[in-house]
């Protein structure tokens, strides 16, 4: 017995104690970006799936709404507003100047047609949906949209002006089909 | 040793015989702990009602938007003593944060958080970070309107994390709002993690038995005159804890099963339509009123995690030596007044938004980081702590206030 611990000891001493020691390291390393590489896979099933990406596009007619009107139209699952805008509040939405704004964007860099307002429904801040879409809701001071959550205030162009929220409502990826028929996504 | 043969068979080769005698019927506890000293073991028979329970409920339950508010209303009204089983498990929810927070605030007032307690008090923390997702997650599977929009305010909190925020929002969901892969995984999370929360439970005990039991006077265990054994002096008085727990739990769970629940979760989840007064379970509400009086998203994010982060790094903050506050005169006052405001706190989180609820949120919130990152290290520095009694059997044969007075006669610190 101890002649053997003697061997293990001088081996120990010899050159090969680097050769161990890089051996060593390079299991470890393999090993460790092995378990990494598999552990990807677990993590990424729980990204959104194919079926629920293949939710593409909605369509909507918005002749049957008139100035002053709101729609909401669900879209990948989550409220989108429309707004047929009457002059005056495209008016007080341009007019805003740009130092008032938390996140400074201009009217028409929102719209495509100045007079439908497309933003998703959805507060920047914790994913509330503000009220302000039916006549007798809250619109809030600026006469946008008003968040019940935390208090959030949007105006006319669906941008934040005060409260917790740290971006303007988002627009969605849309075209007009023709001058009423509405495609998002 | 046991005179029994298969019994000294079995322990020769698995010794929990030996580990039952050894460490839970006459393990020496200090012999002047008191009440408050009882929510340790009711909150680990809590943890035991909430596992049976929940494994009884999911017997019947139906992890999918489509069902889930359905199949919680088929326990409630079809199948057999399931309205029970359900208020048992609601209830029980509740009473464990209840339990546990007192428990938590037992160990601030007598410093059990101190040297060489500290991983203990750490491994508690981490307790009660994965009690509160466990509920979370729970609290969102009858799929009523707070549960989805508890889920989806919630789950946005990550947004706020700069860059990859969105981008880890949309994994914890499995898509583009809290929908049914969301309900999902919030089910097998919500069913795994009271596990883990055993296992961590198990090392909580495990750093415990180290050092033993902190106590009110917070001295150490010096001879013998200062212990009795566990059995039968605690498993007595713990019991009749549990009798009067039971008492309140059945009064609840009987009387007045909804009183701590918000009426708007039986209504179904809408995506559409945000309830006009979201608000959380009560035993979320001080977090959730830090969260709101910072005005701004990060900001509040970070202030809310801050705020049971500080806890891990109170054992640093506190330099006192003393350990019991009823030696300490400042730390004492403190101590009320840390009780004071998350109380406070807890009445606003539950109030809207608006004028003074913002006002007085924001001091109590500012209170309450001061309280840790101020006041408690300078009191710590600057007070004088009153003389320890000099042992524990001490203070019990002459009262603590003569044990003091005593103590100062001669000279003893
Ligand atoms: C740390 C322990 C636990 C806590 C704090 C907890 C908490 C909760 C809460 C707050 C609810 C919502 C009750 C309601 O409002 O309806 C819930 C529901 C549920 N829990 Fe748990 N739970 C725990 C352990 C478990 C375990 C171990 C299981 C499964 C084995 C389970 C299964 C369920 C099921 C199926 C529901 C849905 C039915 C319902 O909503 O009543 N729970 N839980
Ligand atoms: S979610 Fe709208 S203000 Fe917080």
């Amino acid at each position: 017995m101890a002649q053997r611990d003697q061997e293990i000891i001088d081996i120990k001493a010899d050159s090969t104690e680097s050769r161990r020691d890089f051996l060593l390291l390079a299991t470890t390393t393999i090993g460790a970006v092995g378990a990494a590489s598999l552990a990807w896979p677990f993590i990424n099933s729980m990204n959104p799936a194919a079926d629920v990406l293949a939710l593409a596009t909605t369509e909507v007619d918005l002749a049957p709404l008139k100035p002053g009107q709101a729609i909401t139209i669900v879209w990948r699952g989550s409220p989108v507003f429309v707004r047929y805008r009457t002059e005056a509040e495209i008016t007080a939405a341009s007019a805003v100047k740009m130092n008032e704004l938390p996140d400074p964007q201009t009217d028409e860099a929102r719209v495509k047609k100045s007079q439908f307002l497309v933003v998703v429904g959805i507060c920047t801040h914790l994913g509330c949906v503000p009220l302000g879409q039916r006549p007798n809701d809250p619109k809030g001071e600026y006469g946008g949209w008003f968040c019940p959550c935390h208090g959030s205030q949007y105006d006319t162009s669906g941008r934040i002006r005060r409260g917790p929220a740290p971006r303007n409502l988002d627009v969605p990826p849309y075209v007009f089909k023709s001058d009423t028929t509405l495609l998002i996504g | 040793m046991r005179k029994n043969a298969i019994v000294r068979w079995i322990d020769h080769r698995l010794p929990v015989v030996n580990f039952i005698e050894k460490d839970l019927i006459g393990y020496p506890e200090p012999k002047n702990l008191n009440y408050w000293w009882n929510f340790g073991s009711l909150a680990g028979i809590v943890l035991v009602v909430m596992i049976l329970s929940g494994l009884f409920l999911s017997m019947h339950y139906t992890a999918h938007i489509d069902h889930a508010f359905n199949s919680v209303e088929s326990i409630m009204r079809d199948v057999n003593g399931g309205w029970l089983i359900r208020y048992i498990h609601m209830n029980g929810a509740s009473l464990f944060f209840v339990v546990v927070y007192i428990h938590i605030f037992r160990g601030l007032y007598y410093g059990s958080y101190k040297s060489p307690r500290e991983l203990l008090w750490m491994l508690g923390v981490v307790i009660l970070l994965l009690m509160m997702a466990t509920a979370f997650m729970g609290y969102v599977l009858p799929w009523g309107q707070m549960s989805f929009w508890g889920a989806t305010v919630i789950t946005n909190l990550f947004s706020a994390i700069p860059v990859v925020g969105p981008d880890i929002v949309t994994w914890l969901w499995g898509g583009f709002a809290v929908g049914n892969p969301t309900l999902n995984r919030f089910f097998s999370l919500h069913f795994l993690l009271p596990f883990v929360i055993v296992a961590v439970v198990l090392l909580h005990i495990v750093a415990l038995r180290i050092h033993g039991s902190n106590n009110p006077v917070g001295i150490d265990i010096k001879n013998d005159s200062d212990f009795i054994p566990f059995h039968p002096y605690y498993t007595v008085k713990d019991l009749f804890g549990l009798g009067i727990f039971a008492m309140v739990f059945a009064g609840l769970v009987f009387f007045s099963p909804n009183l701590l629940g918000h009426p708007d979760n039986y209504i179904p989840a809408n995506p559409l339509a945000t309830p006009p007064h979201i608000v959380p379970e009560w035993y979320f509400l001080p977090f959730y009123a830090i969260l709101r009086s910072i005005p701004s998203k990060l900001g509040g994010v970070l202030a809310m995690g801050s705020a049971i982060f500080v806890l891990f790094l109170l054992p640093w903050l506190d330099r006192s030596k003393v350990r019991s506050a009823t030696f300490r005169p400042i730390t004492k006052i403190l101590f009320w007044l840390l009780v004071v405001d998350v109380l406070i706190l807890g009445y606003l989180g539950g109030k809207p938004p608006e004028g003074w609820y913002v006002i007085f949120g924001r001091i109590a919130t500012g209170w309450y980081f001061l309280h840790f990152l101020l006041f408690i290290p300078l009191a710590s520095w600057f007070e004088t702590p009153h003389a320890l009694p000099t042992s524990i059997n001490l203070s019990i044969k002459e009262g603590t206030a003569t044990a003091i007075a005593s103590a100062k006669k001669k000279g003893v610190r």
